[in-house]
This record gives C-alpha cells, structure tokens and sequence, in this order.
C-alpha cells in the first residue's frame, strides 16, 4: 500500500465515487505523517453511524450553558442607546441625566458630535451611546435618560427610489463605507454614482454572439427580500479585560477569528486574549465577527474595569445584527433547440443597507454549462442596517431567479426539466440527486402547469443548488490520551449546534476503537489549538481530518507500547472493541487502559492540522481554500395553492444532498431539514419591512416579521450521498449552506406548476399571489 | 418598562374601587404624566405586558384580577343562555363541551388563535379588550393619531395588515377573533362598577369606531370591570361557522376572519343572519349587505356568492390591502357553506 515517491508524500489508494453509482479507487499523494485511508462508511464501526448528538440530553434538560448564562462575579449589564431616525447628524449627547442613575458605571460615546466621521448615523438602530450599569434594569432606565440631539437629514430606504438620480445620497460626499463595514469580501476601486457602486462585472465567452446563436430566448425579472438573522440564541457577549488580559464569553461562529480581531482592535498579543464559546443556540453568518455591539462591550468593561454583559433583544437583532440583502435581478438565457446553453446574461442591484456586498452572480456564472456569460452586479447604499453573509450568501437570492428561468426554458422548449438539466448540468452529483429525487416526489407524475379544476391547485417543481466545499487549511485539534486511558479531543472549533462535537468524538473513537461516548470534546475556547471558523459550511471538512490524524499519530505511540509488552510488531496490532490486539489474533491483546497504562509519561499529545486536500484546490485565499469539486444538492417541492385566498402550502420536499463522507446522518439530516425549513420561510414569510416616510423597521420583532412556525412544517424526506473523492483524512465536507439554496425556487417552480403563473418576487404572500392571479379588483 | 406595585383584590368591588383608569385612557397623550398614580386591571397580562414592555404604557400599579373567586367560570342559564366569567382563559373555552357543542363558530375562532401557551393564559376577557396590533401603534417611535399624535402612518405608510372598512381616518383593525364570533351570535357583556351596579351591553355596540373616540377601542369606564360575556341561547335551526385566514397558520394574527350565524326556518329559508367580518375594520364589522343578500332566501351556492360579493361592496382598500377584498369574499363564502353543510 505504501510506496513513497519523495521524502514528504506516500502513494495510496482512496475508494472515489458515488456509493449509490458504484465506487473506484483513485491514487492521491499522501504526507507521511498522515493516516492510511479511511475505508468507505460500511466498513466502520463509528464514523458514519447516526451516533446521537453528545449534548443532546443536556439541551433538552436545560443544562447546557449558553453566553446568556455566563454571570462573573461583579459583571455589569450593557445597553446601546440606538438612532431612532434613519439618516442624521448628532449635534449633541446629552449624558447628564443617565449619568446620575445611581446604576450607571461607565456611559461610552459610539457617535461623537464634534467627530464629522462618527456624528453621522446612517440608519435607525445604529448605535450612538452605550452605557453599562449594575443590572439589566438600571442599564435600560439609564439608556432612556441619554437625550440625543439630532439634525435630520434626507433619507432613502428603497432599492428602487435610492437608484435614482435624485435620491438623497447614503453617503452623501464620501464615496462609500470603509471597507471593515463589510465582512464580505468585495472587489475594491469600483466607481460609486450616487447611491450605487459598480458594476462589477464577469464576463466569459461573448454573450452577445451567443444570443445570437439562440434559438430560444428567456428572459425575468426577480426580487428577493432582505432576510434577517433570527438565530434562536440573540447576539451576547461577556467581556471581561483585566490588567493581565482579555476574557470574552460569546456566542460566535469563530473563536479564534474574534481572539485576532481582539488583538488587533485593542492592541493585545494574542496569548493575552481568550475567546470562549459553550453553548450555542445557531448561527448563519452574523455571529462570525466581533460586531459593533462585541468592541462596544469589551470598550465598556475597559472603562468600566469590571466584566460587563452586552446581550441584543430581539428588536436591536432585526435591526443590527446583520441580513441577507435584498435584490432586484434580471436574467436572460439563450439556448438552442436541443437545450444547451448559448448565453446567459445577468444584471443586478442589490441592497446591503449601509454596506456592499449584495452579488448574486455565482449561480449563473457556475451551475450550468455556457461558453458566454456576461454578469453586471451593482451594490445600492440606502439608509438601514447592515447585510451580512447569511446561509449560502448570494447564492440563496442568486438561485431564486436562475432555476426559475431554467424552469421556463425547460417549459419553452417542451424538455423536461430534469432532461434540460441532464444536458447542461456536468455535476455527477446532482444528476445522481436528480434521480433519486424525482423517484422519491413522484415526477413521473407531475402535470402540465394548472391542471387541477378546483380552486386548491397542486404543483411539483425542482431546483438545484450551488455551494462550493470550502475548507480552512491550518486548522488544528489536539488529541489526548492520559495514563488512565481517558480521552481528549481539544481545539477552539465551536459548536453553533450543528453537532461537531459528537462528530469530532466519533472519528477519535474509530480510530482508537474506542466507544464515542468514551472520548471527551473540549472545544470553543481559543487556549485550545485555533480551530476552523464555523461559516461557510466548512467546520467539518476542516477540523476532522487533523483529528484523525492526531488521534492515528497517538495510536501509532500507543501500538509500539502494546507490541512490546505483547511482543510483536506493532504493525500486527489494531484497536477496536476498547481492545488493542493482534490482527491475526484477536483474543491475545491488552485493554485500551491496559496499553495507556504502559505510558511513560501522564499523558501523550498531538497536534495536527488540516493539510491541503490531497489532490489540491481550485483556489485559496490565505488559509480559506475551495476544493476541486463543489457541493451539490437537488431539492424538490410538492405545493398546494388555493387560489381564492393566495395561501400556499408547501406539503413534501424531497432535499437530496451530498457532503463527500457523510459522518453523521442523522445530525446531516437535521441540517438540511434546517436549511429546508429556513428556505420554506423564506420563500413564504420573512420580509424586512421599512417604512419609507421614517425609515423604521416596523416588523422589528417575531411578531410581524413572520417566520415558519410547525403547522407550516411539511414532510421533509432527505436522503444524503456518499460521495468518496479520496481528499482528506475524513473526506468530509460540509452541508449547512446547500441545504437552504435551492429550497425558495422549488417551490417557486412547484407554484408555477400548480397554478400555471410565475411568481418572481419573494415572499410569495397572499397578496402576490392572487395579484398574480389577477384576482385583485383595480381600485375606482 | 417602569416599575409598578401589585394589587390583588378578592372583589369586583375592591377591583373596580382601585381601577383608576382603562388601559386606553392611561395610554392616552393626557395621562401619560400621572402615570405613578394611575392603576389599570391585569387579567392573562398578555396584552398589557406587551404595552409596558414597548414602553406604551406605565401604570404605578397593576390590578391582578385572578384571586377574585367565580370569574373564571363557564355556567349555563335557566334560559339555556351561557355565562361566560371573563377569567375564563382561552384553552377553558375551547375545552368546554357546550361552548365546541353549541357554539361551535367561537369555538373556531378560539380554539387555534395564538400559541397554545397563550391560551394557556390569555383570558376571554383580555382578548375582547386587547389594543390593537397596528405595528405603527405598537412602536413608541410612531406618535400616532390613536396615541395622541396628529396622523395616522398606516393610511400612507405600510398598511397591508390593516382596515378595509371604515378605515379613512384611523386604519386599525380590531385584534380579537373571538369578538367576531361573538358579535355574530348576539353576545352581551356585563359591567361591574364598585358599586355593584352592573351595566349590561350589547358586544356590538361595546366598541368604539376611530370617528367616535380615536383613543380607544370600546366603551369600558375606568372603576368597571368586565364581569360576564353573556352568549345567547341558541335555537333549533341556528348554523353557524367561523372561518380565519393567516398568513400563517402557527402563531398569526389572521389576515381575515369571518363568523356567520343563520336563523334558518324548518324549509330551510334563512330567516336571519348575523355575517361580521373580523381583521376588517377598527371594529367587529357587520356585514349588513350579505346578511341581507341571504334573508328570505333558500341558502344555495349561486346565494351565498351573492352575499359574498355583497360583504366586500362597500371595501375601501388602502394601497397595499386590496387583496383583503377577495380574501374576505371567499371567507364568507365558504363560512356561509360551511355553516349549512355544504362546504
């Protein structure tokens, strides 16, 4: 099996391919200090296996602690006082009077009057002044007494008015946010007119030609909503800075990337600032950074010289802890009769309030084969909070309008849409996903567009996801193993609640043929080895590979002490069933204990970290890198329309998903019905209301701004690939993302083909659809 | 949300002694500086809460209704009338076998609303005296037309969840569901003053239209406590139906909802019909135009359409609430169907 071709790598054979289609071997370049590879899953006693989730039986009792639990003795209670008008500048704070509460401990100015830079806010609910008390109360008592002295100044909060040429300017003299506003990257040096910056532009082939060469033309305009994050746990943070150094409790998707931006923020070598995570209750994409409100917390605990707690309610969460931006995107598809792509052609402006960030090209750029795309994406400042990457950012809006306009090619040119795809889709995983899928829904018996006669309408419809495997090389995990034979697993990774910890326990425990109960996870906290981020759908590609190899450079140590006690070779020896013996023999052999036992030391340790994917990447910035083959994921919807309310519900989506190895099919199952239930509101409910004569958000709460509840629940049926491609120690990689992209435009697609009209702007309420339907009398 | 004492009458007397003010009058633009002295009634606290938490309310003490022996109960009559005490939550209500047997449109329009630990809590009483939902009232940002401010933000702003009807001054809907139930079966109310003198109304004519009194929803006087939901006896022949439409079906407030009670003699002519639209105006809305579209008449698909196209006649829709017009159509066409079996 091992023949080393240079002094670094050995050759091996990985198992490649789609289980459900039949799998090969390929040939990878393996580090030497890398394990052999790993059988596929029906080979495994552990990895695999739906293992239930270690700190299942905590959640559910109520013993898991989350950042809002965290209470250090003399911790103060923060509060941001926030801008109740869209657009202003402050001309004074006047702090006198919460100065005086007999609570307060520190008042920090955010917005500073004689500061041209600061003393303008840019949206309600951005924040002005911050003050930290001895309780929750007295801080809110205070916060009411700071009196803001504003000049009001024009202001837009529509996508479509902030475009025209005489909208009130966002930013009015000044060309733009500073780029640290944004956490997406974004192309630089892009000209801004007036509210709107760009185009950035990506073209390939020659779009122009290829129109030509069409035989069929379709061509839609879409509209997405801005989305907020309503993560079940609210942004909080414990911040503790003290003479020796900084403590941060905080529920964030990057331990590691908080404990750098810390550093820098405040000056502060590294080993000086600890970032801690226990208990997470979600996060999809605006818990990855520090935030405003996180450097407002740890400037009030300087100030302050005490621990202070700063936790959004859920008002401040909908107006200031990030969104998915809105758009308005225009799509044109060029195909020839037989169904290959000729053209396609995509402009777009998107909205990330204050900030950029708002593109939504990757779909048509990438899920399709077409030699000529031209893409022209504009970001458009108007006066609310800021976007943020949100669960498959860009993607999720971008797949809205392509798989629908797909889904009308298909209807023109008489193709099924499954066929259509078939011909323009290279993927081998999604066509593999594409056929179970449709044996799963039914599509066989799928109708032409409104078939039904009654006014309840049904409808099946399909659409395809695009997510690239991402991974973050450099990420590190430590393994353990004391004289006891017990068993650790360390590194700063965190749990956001999609379940690594007990994944990080199963690969351990495969490897040291161990029970996963039996191996201890301590993880979320930055004195461990720095671990991946959590965003991206990247932890598990990222931080279960280094440890297996950790816990496979342990093993080896441990095999060397067992064969000399056994005497023989520890290349004889394997571990399974808690049990070190000899392959040939398995009676003879010592207890795992027994083996640990022999350790000269306490304890052993490695360290190992996650190496590039065996075969390479496609590109990679820094230590984020993007494997060579994306993620795919096919989802399919069966709706009920009844056309004489405009209610549509979603009965059954079929979600079928690949992650390279599955690790956990049960835990992969509960993400995607996640991601499925998120798309399904989406598409139906949520909706960022502004109101355009005060630039509030009159839905800032879960009241109003509507998101799926149970009755809204369909069946989810979800079946997950196993798809082998011989890359890493574990082969896995992610599925968060994936699972929510394709969800709002099947059931799109599922609507058109219930009720025989398109509906091309999210959320498909009542109101749009019997607009659509031509039900609503014109007013007299 | 200000700090307050807690009351805890063991009477009607006693709690309508110590209720200084309605809900609504403490709310108002003339009160608010008293707010220290004012006491206002607490039932589930649903609402209430609510209002204090936003900061639109700050009452100095709160009048805990529940150790008042006998108002949580459900009794029938001699007159086979049902006496409903106003600390009857709604989860009791839905549970009880003569209000699911006989009165089966409150039924419907209680037994799903809210959440089910809001039933769990919320009191038949509250829910007919709740404030409305307007997002623009709710937030002490919008200084409104109903809090004492000079215009309504809805009738130009974002008002796709409010009035069709009676909406040209103040675009409010009332919020409670089961008031349209109730004023479609006739129901009455009793008021307790700390006297003992009871007034007894009429539930229709309880509530107050904007163009009466912007700043509050009913007629309830402070020192009076809403003590009794009277619920008529039903008659032989009496059908009834309630529907609802949310947006959601889990934890919404309904778009539309429509309750219709029909007096049909032995031929099957309706005799009489009570047809009141609910998330439609700033009060329960008697349809008066389909009640009349069915009187006389055998009840028929093409009759129950007419009366259904009659209901929405008079809409004046604000620019994002038109398709409130159909939906209420379809609403009191099929609750009519539904209430003569042939849904």
């Amino acid at each position: 099996m091992i023949m080393a071709t240079d002094g670094t790598t050995r050759t091996e054979k990985f198992p490649s391919g789609i289980v459900s289609v039949g799998l090969q071997e390929v040939e990878r370049q393996v580090p030497l200090d890398e394990p052999p590879p790993l059988a596929p899953n029906a080979a495994l006693a552990v990895i695999g296996k739906s293992i239930p989730r270690h700190d299942g039986r905590a959640k559910v009792t109520g013993a898991t602690l989350f950042t809002v639990d965290v209470s250090l003795p003399g911790m103060l209670h923060g509060r941001i006082v926030r801008a109740t008008l869209p657009h202003a500048r402050i001309r004074a704070i006047d702090t006198a009077a919460a100065a005086r509460h007999p609570g307060v401990l520190t008042i920090l100015l955010i917005a500073r009057p004689d500061d041209p830079g600061s003393a303008i806010v840019r949206y309600s609910g951005a924040p002005v002044a911050a003050i930290a008390a001895v309780s929750a109360v007295a801080a809110e008592e205070a916060a009411a007494l700071i009196r803001v002295d504003y000049e009001s100044l024009p202001f837009v909060v529509d996508l479509d008015r902030a475009r025209a040429a005489d909208a009130p300017l966002v930013y009015g003299a000044a060309s733009g946010p500073a780029a640290e506003q944004s956490e997406i990257p974004f192309l630089a040096g892009l000209p801004v007119n007036g509210n709107v910056r760009g185009p950035a532009v990506d073209n390939r082939g020659d779009a122009t030609q290829g129109f030509a060469q069409a035989a069929i033309l379709v061509e839609g305009e879409f509209r997405t909503e801005v989305q907020t994050h309503c993560c079940m746990e609210p942004h909080g943070i414990v911040a503790d800075w003290r003479p020796d150094g900084l403590t941060v409790h905080m529920s964030t998707q990057f331990t590691a990337g908080v404990r750098h931006e810390l550093a820098q923020a405040f000056g502060l070598p590294l080993p000086r600032v600890r970032v801690i995570v226990d208990g997470m209750g979600g996060g999809f994409g605006s818990k990855s950074l520090l935030g405003n409100y996180g450097r407002i917390a740890v400037d009030l605990s300087r100030q302050a010289r005490a621990p202070v707690r700063l936790v959004l309610d859920r008002a401040e969460e909908q107006m200031d802890s990030g969104n998915r931006p809105g758009t308005w995107h225009r799509l044109r598809v060029g195909a020839r009769r037989d169904g290959s792509l000729t053209a396609i052609s995509l402009l777009s402006y998107g909205t990330a309030g204050i900030t950029v960030g708002a593109g939504l090209g990757n779909n048509a750029q990438a899920l399709y084969t077409c030699p000529n795309v031209e893409s022209s994406q504009y970001d458009v400042f108007i006066n609310a909070g800021p976007g943020c990457a949100m669960r498959g950012p860009g993607n999720t809006p971008g797949a809205w309008g392509l798989e629908q306009t797909i889904d009308e090619l298909a209807e023109r040119l008489a193709i099924d849409p499954l066929v259509l795809r078939d011909r323009i889709d290279v993927s081998p995983t999604r066509r593999e996903e594409r056929r179970i899928g449709a044996e799963r829904i039914g599509w066989q018996g799928r109708r032409p567009p409104a078939a039904d006669t009654g006014p309840v309408k049904r409808g099946l419809g399909m659409a395809q996801s695009l997510w690239s495997a991402n991974v973050q090389i450099n990420s590190a995990c430590e393994v353990r193993v004391m004289r006891d034979g017990s068993v650790e697993v360390l590194s700063s990774v965190q749990d956001i609640g999609t379940g690594i910890t007990t994944v990080l326990a199963q690969v351990v425990a495969e490897v040291l043929g161990l029970r996963p109960e039996a191996i201890t996870v301590r993880i979320g906290d930055t004195e461990f080895p720095a671990g991946p981020p959590s965003h991206g759908s990247r932890t598990t590609a990222s931080i279960t590979p280094p440890a297996r190899t950790a816990a496979w450079r342990i093993l080896q140590t441990l095999l060397r002490g067992a064969a000399e006690a056994l005497k023989v070779s520890p290349a004889d020896l394997i571990a399974r069933d808690g049990r070190i013996v000899v392959r040939e023999e398995p009676s003879r052999g010592l207890r795992f204990e027994e083996a640990a036992a022999l350790l000269r030391t306490d304890r052993i340790s490695e360290v190992a970290s996650r190496s590039d994917d065996y075969a390479g990447f496609r590109r990679r910035i820094g230590d984020a890198a993007v494997a060579l083959e994306d993620l795919g994921g096919v989802q399919f919807a069966a709706v009920a329309v009844d056309t004489e309310t405009g209610i549509i519900r979603v009965e059954r989506v079929v979600a079928v998903h690949d992650c390279g190895r599955p690790m956990n099919p049960r835990q992969i199952e509960s993400q995607v019905q996640g991601g499925v239930l998120m798309g399904i509101s989406y598409a139906l409910f949520e909706n960022r209301i502004l109101d355009q004569h005060t630039g509030r958000m009159v839905n800032a709460n879960l009241e109003q701004y509507k998101l799926l509840g149970p009755r809204e629940t369909p069946v989810i049926d979800v079946v997950t690939l196993e798809n082998y491609q011989g890359q890493s120690a574990t082969d896995a990689y992610g599925i968060a993302e994936p699972a929510n992209i394709a969800t709002a435009p099947a059931i799109g697609n599922a609507v058109y083909n219930a009720i025989g009209v398109r509906l091309r702007s999210l959320p498909m309420t009542p109101a749009a659809v019997l607009a659509a339907l031509g039900k609503i009398p014109s007013r007299s | 949300m200000n700090r307050f004492s807690w009351g805890t009458p063991r009477s009607v007397s006693e709690a309508a002694a110590a209720a200084s003010s309605t809900v609504a009058d403490a709310m108002s633009g003339s009160s608010a500086a008293a707010a220290g002295n004012i006491s206002v009634v607490k039932a589930g606290g649903i609402d209430l809460l609510d209002l204090m938490k936003e900061d639109l309310l700050a009452a100095g003490m709160l009048i805990n209704l529940h150790e008042i022996p006998g108002l949580d109960a459900i009794a029938e009559e001699p007159d086979g009338s049902l006496r409903v005490g106003p600390m009857v939550t709604l989860a009791h209500l839905a549970e009880h076998p003569m209000v699911r047997r006989r009165y089966s449109a409150l039924f419907d329009a209680v037994h799903s609303s809210a959440s089910p630990q809001i039933r769990n809590v919320a009191t038949l009483g509250g829910n007919l005296l709740q404030r409305p939902r307007c997002w623009y009232f709710r937030a002490v940002e919008h200084h409104c037309l109903r809090k004492g401010g000079d215009h309504c933000f809805a009738l130009v702003g974002e008002n796709q969840y409010h009035a069709i009807f009676g909406n040209g001054y103040c675009a409010i809907v009332h919020p409670s569901t089961a008031a349209t139930a109730l004023v479609a079966l006739g129901a009455r109310i009793e008021l307790t003053n700390a006297q003992g003198a009871v007034r007894g109304v009429l539930l229709e004519e309880f509530f107050v239209p904007p163009e009466r009194d912007i700043e509050r929803e009913n007629d309830l006087r402070a020192h009076e406590i809403l003590t009794a939901i009277l619920l008529p006896r039903i008659k032989t022949g009496v059908r009834m139906a309630h529907l609802k439409q949310g947006e959601k079906d889990s934890f919404d407030w309904p778009l539309a909802d429509v309750a219709v009670v029909l007096d049909l003699d032995s031929t099957g002519r309706c005799e009489h019909a009570a047809i009141v639209l609910g998330a439609a105006a700033p009060v329960p809305y008697r349809a008066k135009g389909a009640e009349a579209a069915l009187v006389g008449k055998r009840l028929e698909r093409d009759v129950a359409e007419q009366a259904a196209n009659a209901a929405v006649k008079d809409a004046t829709p604000l620019s994002k609430n038109a398709y409130k017009v159909p939906l209420f159509a379809t609403l009191v066409r099929r609750a009519i169907l539904k209430a003569i079996g042939k849904a």
